[in-house]
């Protein structure tokens, strides 16, 4: 029984106890709504959800589990001697692949069902006949693969009639377990109730759950990186030179070192433009400046990061080598190509300019009026009401809203993807290219890497590093920016 | 008080400051620096301000005035004569485009000696005008009608794209000396038929709807398919996303106790919000693709991931408008015996539902935005050539999206790309502009001041 | 009404610091002041009394251009300080601020050390010209306020530590030592509690000696414990201004009697 047919047969059936439930219930109180605990309706969906919620609940553990089972036989089936050749995962995707194939073969009235389980390798050219229904193979099967793919097969089919005996057996009995409790003292509404709560909880968990399922693959990946590669040489390492035939060096430090000095970049252009269109903007501008400057800011913040990935290759790069570069405005050399540390961080800086004016726009609407009134009622002026009242108060704040911008900044990926240059360096000069931890996970995973392989898994533990040191600084940032917001309400 | 009394001497004098008796119309020194100060204060701000724009201008500059040429695109219209044995022959021969191309060559002579060009160039050599993708055009056109065959048929066939690049500028002749694609004798040649009408740029619809082309022919790329990846993706989005988001949220502005577990589920949200795109990217990689071995490059992983980094936007704006609906409908509904959840299902949740809905479109918008995450899940590096299919084949067949489509571009060598990838842009804000003005109008027509 | 009534003669021998004529003030659309006149005689307490709502604090606020401050506002008329008219285009209202201090309704000290906020005005308006100058202002103006005992060991600790009255006394000192000529105190005391309003009103009784105060309050015992002269407003309208003693004893309007009656407010 196919997926989607199974879903179909389940909800099916919850349709169906929906009218009975119902109808039982409306039974048992003579047909008299007022004789019923809950309405009519909720004796419905208490079936209804008694035949779905346990079958979907196995459906979804038979999905995760059978395929870890059926490797697992499988797997057994494979030969030391090929595992040593290519390696397990290899050879076992083989096996899956010529498996589908089969089935397709099947499906396509190629082989009968027989034929595909019995067909040897030694009296047909397996791969030829595959072929033939469109299924390409890369290589001849071996009859050790034909075999666990037949195997493999077997035991699928097996475990997919297991799924729908096992899963449609709970919906009946769930169904009926709950029908022949309707009547009309039953408490349906609670009973029903207390159901979608806990969807509800399990929907909220969800979060939860994002965060755990990224701390499991950063951590399990990261595991394995350092059993191929020592942690110290990774943590300290002063090169990165991956190569993928081997004798790489995967030292985060250059890397490290280009995102913090981009990011430095950024901040030194967006927090004083932020900072004081800010200030501007909540202390001096008319209501309409505000209303038109403000959004107007904002769309900067709307803008998707590819079209400011863009923008730094072909428009502010190309720039500024027409004034650093050789022969520029300036008769200096000191920018060979578009992609530098400079080109990444004035993008990346006008990225974040609306993030902070935003912020920190905020942060100063919420010092209280008085404070203004106390520091004009001296005679201050406006500036030195801002200066020395204002932002002395906003300060932690603002602190946050900066610390919010630079863990923006170090886990923006596409402007030093596409602006920042691909070469690792150590360099203090800003118009130089170098790369940054983010465009190392992507240039590292994207591609015909080898999962396996140190060079791939190294982004891995990138991912770690950038997750760890933005967790942080988010937590930190947010911590103040709360304890910020209670001392003024 | 009595201490004061006691404690303060002969105050003025001691302690005191002392201001000289000054008139109010006239303003002393300091006063004035200090002025002048406040306007050199006010004027940092207006500096910033006017920073922030120019900034703003000078994107929006660079997209439109690089990415409006993409949407026209350089035609020659050249008659072809589609006889029946030159077709047949074709279709029976193994490379059946190189018999497309030997009709075309004959057609291009024909047409330029009716224009009165005269020229010493090999057919194959003026070939060269015309996209490598013309012979596919003629044969796909033959293929689709196969009652047309034996008349002739004025075809308008896509210029090569440096051709294009020259009458758009972008192309000089310097440039041309060192390519194998083209020589300037070309272009002088281009120029005479551009003013016999031969060759002419016209709107490109092509690029709207068209699919990727490979590395050789950036004149036939459009971003068509990967805009289908980009919706199949954002169905997935919104599908999950907002009815998770919601319950969620009703969960913890409603139900959720005070403890520890809620605290939990709290701060997460709003650090994931925060986390880097691109380690949702990894998640994906690693939970979708490597254990649960869904197809790489499918939007529908594309769509799960997305909907895993909007959910705390979508979470945090639906918060906000059920916050926003006031306690005394809640207590309306509980005084006339409704359930806790009667209460919320019937009274607050459509209170809420316009500032939910505006949250939703605005997560919508940053998904599909959104490039990092794509990268890891491998929706790049592959040429996005067909329309799905199938609903089915649309979630879980290899596509592309937008900005990941914008990103191929942009690393391509060719720069007939970056016209593309500007383009692109252009279409892709186009998309998200609607998605916030719909937003802002939702907004002002449904907010509610209680 | 109160043995603490200062005998009218000692404010009728005082001669006009602040005079008004004709003001009108517009929020906007709305006229919230209209057409008052009045006579403010130095070193005297004048009271503003009235119900909410009445104006009383917005022509307080006229009176230093604090009003300035909100767009939306729009103050015609004259108001003369020493015969100098305040809305000159003249007069830079930051000059005029530091003449004319202000003691606002909620206690508002700045989120800095007691020193600090202290300092503050002397610091901006450039008024000690040492260290050593400014630390004696301080002091002074902490003295004056009543709060020197209180808060001399801890003024390094912050201005938002002290308790509702001693943060009230503190804005006080903080107006005190920009030494101006007039204070403005706008309810200063409806936010505290009965025994620190008492401190504060005898501290005004002190301040009188040296400083011309006007201050609006809520309270008509308060206005009657602290003034010599009150001004009834209603509805914008400046009904009755005299001695506190006459306005008390016997009110020429029917308005007034009203109001300190109890018929509203």
């Amino acid at each position: 029984m196919s997926l989607p047919l199974i879903v179909l047969v389940i909800l099916a059936l919850a349709a169906a106890g929906f009218v009975l439930g119902r109808g039982r219930a409306m039974a048992s109180a003579g047909g008299d709504i007022r004789l019923l605990h809950s309405l009519p309706g909720y004796y419905g969906w208490n079936v209804a959800l008694a035949a779905m919620i346990p079958a979907f609940l196995a459906l979804v553990l038979w999905l995760a589990i059978q395929p870890v089972v059926i490797n697992g036989q499988v797997s057994s089936m494979i030969s030391q001697a090929s595992i040593d050749q290519s390696s397990l995962d290899l050879v076992m995707s083989d096996v899956r692949r010529v498996a589908e194939g089969l089935d397709t073969a099947v499906a396509a009235g190629a082989l009968t069902s027989e034929q595909a389980g019995s067909i040897r390798t030694e009296f047909t050219d397996v791969r030829d006949r595959l072929g033939q229904v469109g299924v390409a193979l890369g290589s001849d099967v071996t009859s050790e693969t034909l075999h666990a793919a037949q195997r493999y097969r077997e035991l699928s089919g097996l475990g997919d009639l297991g799924r729908a005996i096992v899963v449609l057996g709970l919906a009946v009995l769930g169904a009926a377990w709950a029908w022949q409790r309707s009547n009309k003292d039953f408490r349906a509404r609670n009973s029903v109730e207390r159901v979608v709560r806990w969807i509800l909880i399990a929907a909220a968990s969800i979060a939860v759950l994002t965060t755990v399922g990224i701390a499991l693959s950063l951590i399990f990946n990261t595991v394995e990186f350092f059993r191929l590669y020592p942690a110290a040489d990774f943590f300290f390492g002063l090169t990165w030179s991956p190569s993928f035939g081997g004798g790489s060096e995967l030292g985060i430090v250059p890397l490290i070192w280009a995102t913090l000095y981009i990011s430095l970049i950024a901040l030194a252009v967006s927090v004083p433009v932020g900072l004081f269109a800010a200030i501007y903007l909540s202390e001096y501008a008319t209501p309409a400046v505000r209303a038109v400057a403000k959004p107007l800011l904002e769309v900067l913040a709307g803008i998707p990061t590819i079209v400011y990935g863009l923008f730094a290759l072909l428009t502010v790069g190309p720039l500024l080598v027409d004034v650093f570069g050789n022969g520029g405005l300036l008769g200096v050399n000191w920018m060979a190509g578009g992609t530098a540390v400079m080109t990444a961080g004035l993008v990346m800086g006008i990225m974040l300019i609306p993030f902070v004016s935003s912020l920190s726009d905020d942060i100063i609407n919420a010092v209280p009026q008085a404070m203004r009134d106390g520091s004009l009622g001296l005679g201050a002026t406006h500036s030195e009401t801002v200066k020395q009242v204002i932002l002395p108060a906003a300060l932690p704040g603002i602190v946050g809203a900066i610390l919010l911008a630079a863990s923006r900044a170090i886990g923006e990926t596409m402007i030093v993807v596409l602006g920042a240059g691909a070469a690792a360096k150590l360099s203090l000069n800003p118009f130089e290219a170098m790369t940054t931890v983010t465009a190392k996970i992507v240039s590292q995973l994207t591609g015909d890497a080898d999962f396996a392989s140190p060079e791939a898994l190294v982004a891995f533990s990138l991912g770690m590093t950038l997750f760890v040191v933005t967790l942080g600084l988010n937590i930190f940032a947010l911590y103040i920016v709360r304890k910020y917001r209670e001392q003024y309400e | 008080m009595t201490d004061t009394a006691m404690s303060y001497p002969a105050g003025k004098e001691a302690g005191q400051a002392v201001r000289k008796k000054t008139s109010l119309l006239e303003v002393d020194a300091l006063t004035r620096r200090r002025n002048a100060a406040e306007s050199r204060f006010k004027i940092y701000g207006i500096v910033a301000i006017l920073i922030g724009l120019f900034f703003l201008v000078a994107l929006l500059y660079a997209i439109f005035s690089n990415g409006l040429t993409a949407f026209n695109q350089t035609f020659v219209s050249v008659p072809v004569t589609l006889e029946k044995s030159a077709v047949e022959q074709a279709e029976a021969s193994i490379v059946k485009t190189s018999r497309y191309n030997a009709m075309i060559d004959q057609a291009l002579v024909a047409e330029l000696g009716r224009a009165g060009i005269s020229t010493d160039m090999k057919p194959a050599d003026l070939r060269k005008i015309l996209s490598s993708g013309a012979a596919a055009q003629v044969r796909s056109f033959v293929l689709a009608n196969p009652g047309r065959i034996g008349e002739t048929v004025t075809f308008e066939l896509l210029a090569s794209s440096r051709v294009d690049g020259y009458l758009k500028g972008r192309v000089t002749r310097e440039a041309l000396v060192n390519d194998k694609n083209l020589d300037a004798a070309h272009l002088d040649l281009v120029d005479q038929m551009a003013d016999k009408g031969v060759v002419e740029k016209r709107f490109n619809m092509d690029f709207i709807t068209g699919s990727d082309a490979s590395d050789s022919r950036p004149e036939q790329a459009g971003i068509g398919v990967s805009m289908i990846g980009s919706l199949y993706m954002m169905l997935v989005v919104l599908f999950l996303s907002l009815p998770i988001g919601v319950a969620a949220s009703i969960y913890l502005e409603e139900f959720a106790p005070k403890n520890r577990f809620t605290d939990l589920i709290e701060v997460n949200i709003s650090n994931l919000a925060a986390v880097p795109s691109i380690v949702f990217g990894i998640l994906g990689l690693a939970a979708f693709i490597q254990f649960a071995h869904l197809p790489q490059s499918a939007p529908i992983v594309g769509g799960l991931v997305l909907t895993l980094m909007t959910l705390p936007t979508i979470i945090i704006s639906t918060r906000a408008s059920l916050k926003a609906v006031p306690p005394s409908i809640r207590d309306a509904a509980l005084g006339v015996g409704a359930s806790k959840m009667q209460s919320v299902f019937h009274h607050v949740l459509p209170l809420a539902a316009p500032g939910i809905l505006t949250g939703t479109i605005i997560g919508l918008a940053q998904a599909l935005g959104e490039t990092a995450p794509l990268l890891l899940i491998g929706m790049v590096g592959f040429i996005a050539s067909n329309y799905p299919g199938s609903l089915a084949s649309g979630f879980l067949d290899p596509n592309s999206a937008m900005p990941a489509q914008i990103y191929e571009w942009a690393k391509r060598a060719d720069p007939a790309f970056y016209e593309r990838a500007w383009g692109g842009i252009i279409v892709l804000l186009l998309f998200l502009m609607t998605m916030n003005i719909v937003a802002i109008i939702l907004r002002r027509r449904f907010e509610r001041r209680w | 009404m109160n043995q603490m009534t200062k005998p009218e003669k000692v404010a009728a021998m005082n001669e006009a610091k602040i005079s008004a004529e004709k003001v009108q003030v517009f929020y906007g659309d709305t006229h919230a002041i209209k057409d008052v006149s009045i006579r403010i005689e130095e070193k005297t307490v004048t009271a503003f009394i009235g119900p909410s709502g009445c104006g009383k604090s917005t022509f307080l606020r006229c009176i230093n251009r604090m009003n300035d401050t909100i767009d939306v506002c729009r103050v015609e008329g004259n108001i003369l300080i020493d015969g100098e008219d305040i809305y000159d285009p003249k007069v830079d209202p930051v000059q005029l601020r530091a003449k004319v201090g202000m003691v606002f309704q909620k206690p508002n000290p700045f989120p800095k050390s007691i020193f600090d906020n202290i300092a503050y005005g002397p610091r901006i308006h450039g008024l000690a010209r040492n260290k050593a100058a400014l630390e004696e202002i301080v002091a002074s103006s902490l003295q004056k306020a009543g709060l020197w005992n209180e808060v001399k060991d801890r003024l390094d600790e912050p201005g938002t530590g002290l308790s509702g009255g001693q943060q009230q006394r503190l804005c006080i000192a903080r107006a005190i030592a920009v030494s101006p000529e007039v204070i403005l105190m706008d309810e200063p005391c409806s936010a505290l509690d009965p025994i620190a309003t008492a401190k504060v009103e005898e501290l005004i009784d002190e301040l009188r000696e040296n400083y011309t105060i006007v201050i609006v309050t809520h309270s008509m015992q308060q206005a009657a414990r602290v003034s010599q002269r009150t001004a009834f407003f209603h509805l914008g309208n400046l009904v009755e201004e005299g001695a506190t003693n006459d306005i008390f004893t016997n009110p020429r309007d029917k308005r007034t009697q009203d109001y300190i009656t109890g018929r509203f407010g």
